[in-house]
């Protein structure tokens, strides 16, 4: 007999990270950096994918918290730049950008929102192997690593078509 | 600095000498790769050690007080204190990925086991790395089984490629005093021990690709006394043109 397991909708940390934008006292800086989108998936801002982990107050400015995706992804430095500028223009006096690897990040983080805009954009959310054009689920990998460190391509069987798929991490 | 902060400081740069010669090594493939799909991986690959490499230079560099990039190019081969394995010449591309293999195999316990450093920032950058070692791993043993079970040029050559790195694999176990000390104090992860564990996974996957695992009886070691092969000179001389033309150079 199979024992009935309940999947949360929603990853502890998600929703610890959507308690602390709830319950800050800056909810105009959240608001504001939701415009800083993923520089290579301009559908998800950073909060949507779980980047974005805090935003203080500090003595003379803003300290914001963020968690790398890959160690060695190139987009960071611009995620960062990006946040900067937001900030500055919102009256924000000085930044300190702080970059948290513990826990580390995981796709877990994005949450339903986030992986439907994924799809609708083109992309195959992490969850399964899923053809955004067609819905098939028969797909083959054409390349373990695909255009950026977090996606892989496939091919899909069914319509023909190659997409990419966002890596369970 | 007290002692603690100064081992761990000669601790933190050594695993990030590890990290960038070997992705250093990587990134010489690209463009040069057999297929687009490889050329991708590889590149993709050498960004997470380039990654690892930047933590690990930050964590020595902040108690240490020099940068990153003072770490990684103004330093010359003495001071580099990678494990000779990786500063070997990429090879073909069968020696490249048979030692991805060696080298994930070895990744995958020794980061889980950092993940229980003493050390905060030592035991986040495991965590973070040991995801990363385990998507390599997946695709290098895929690899492994290609070459051994593909045509007989392909076997020849990832058997060639293991004959002639198995001399190297003892160093990835060796403990010197600065570790020995680190292990006691619950900071650094005991590499010794790993080894029976992956002796066998490795002994398994080898023969699951119908290759055989080298009896060679040579052993070679020296990179953590900065003793290293004529390569790693070869290596950084290109690694660190920039800055020794054109030092503090920044983008
Ligand atoms: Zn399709």
């Amino acid at each position: 007999m199979n024992a009935i397991v309940t999947l949360p909708l929603v990853h502890a940390e998600r929703a610890a990270l959507v308690r602390r934008r709830r319950d800050s006292a800056c909810a105009e800086l959240w608001n504001a950096l939701d415009a800083v989108k993923d520089p290579e998936i301009p559908v998800l801002s950073l909060y949507d994918l779980g980047v974005l982990r805090d935003i203080r107050r500090a003595a003379d400015g803003v300290t914001v918290v963020l968690s790398p995706t890959y160690s060695g992804c190139p987009a960071m430095e611009t995620m960062e730049a990006d946040v900067r500028r937001q900030l500055l223009a919102a009256g924000v006096r000085q930044v300190v950008i702080e970059r948290a690897l513990s826990p580390p990040w995981t796709t877990d983080w994005m949450d339903a929102r986030a992986r439907l805009a994924l799809k609708d954009y083109g992309i195959a959310p992490p969850d399964t192997v899923c053809c955004p054009q067609c819905g098939s689920h028969d797909a083959s990998v054409v390349s373990d690593f695909g255009s950026t460190a977090c996606k892989a391509l496939y091919r899909c069987n069914a319509c023909l078509e190659p997409f990419d798929h966002f890596k369970p991490l | 600095m007290n002692d603690t902060d100064s081992l761990l400081t000669r601790y933190a740069i050594r695993l990030g000498d590890d990290a960038m010669v070997h992705g250093q090594r990587l990134c010489e493939w690209s463009s040069n790769a057999p297929t687009l799909e490889e050329d991708l991986a590889l590149a993709n690959v050498a960004l997470d050690y380039l990654g690892r490499a930047r933590m690990l230079y930050s964590l020595a560099g902040n108690l240490c007080g020099q940068s990153e990039d003072e770490l990684a190019f103004t330093r010359d081969t003495r001071a580099f204190q990678n494990l000779l394995i990786l500063e070997l010449p990429r090879g073909d591309f069968a020696f490249t990925l048979v030692r991805q293999f060696l080298l994930d195999e070895f990744e995958h316990l020794f980061f889980d086991a950092l993940t229980a450093s003493a050390n905060e920032m030592l035991a986040a950058i495991a965590g973070k790395t040991r995801k990363e070692v385990a998507y390599h791993r997946r695709r290098s043993q895929e690899w492994l089984r290609r070459f051994g079970l593909g045509t007989a040029e392909s076997a020849r050559r990832a058997q060639a490629a293991l004959d002639t790195l198995w001399g190297y694999v003892d160093e990835m176990f060796a403990v010197d005093d600065l570790e020995a000390t680190l292990i006691a104090e619950g900071i650094a992860a005991d590499r010794a021990v790993l080894r029976a564990t992956w002796q066998a996974a490795v002994t398994h996957a080898i023969e699951a690709a119908a290759l055989t695992v080298p009896d060679t009886t040579w052993r070679i070691e020296g990179g953590r006394q900065g003793l290293h092969t004529e390569h790693l000179g070869h290596l950084l001389s290109e690694m660190q043109f920039m800055q020794r033309a054109y030092p503090g150079l920044s983008w």
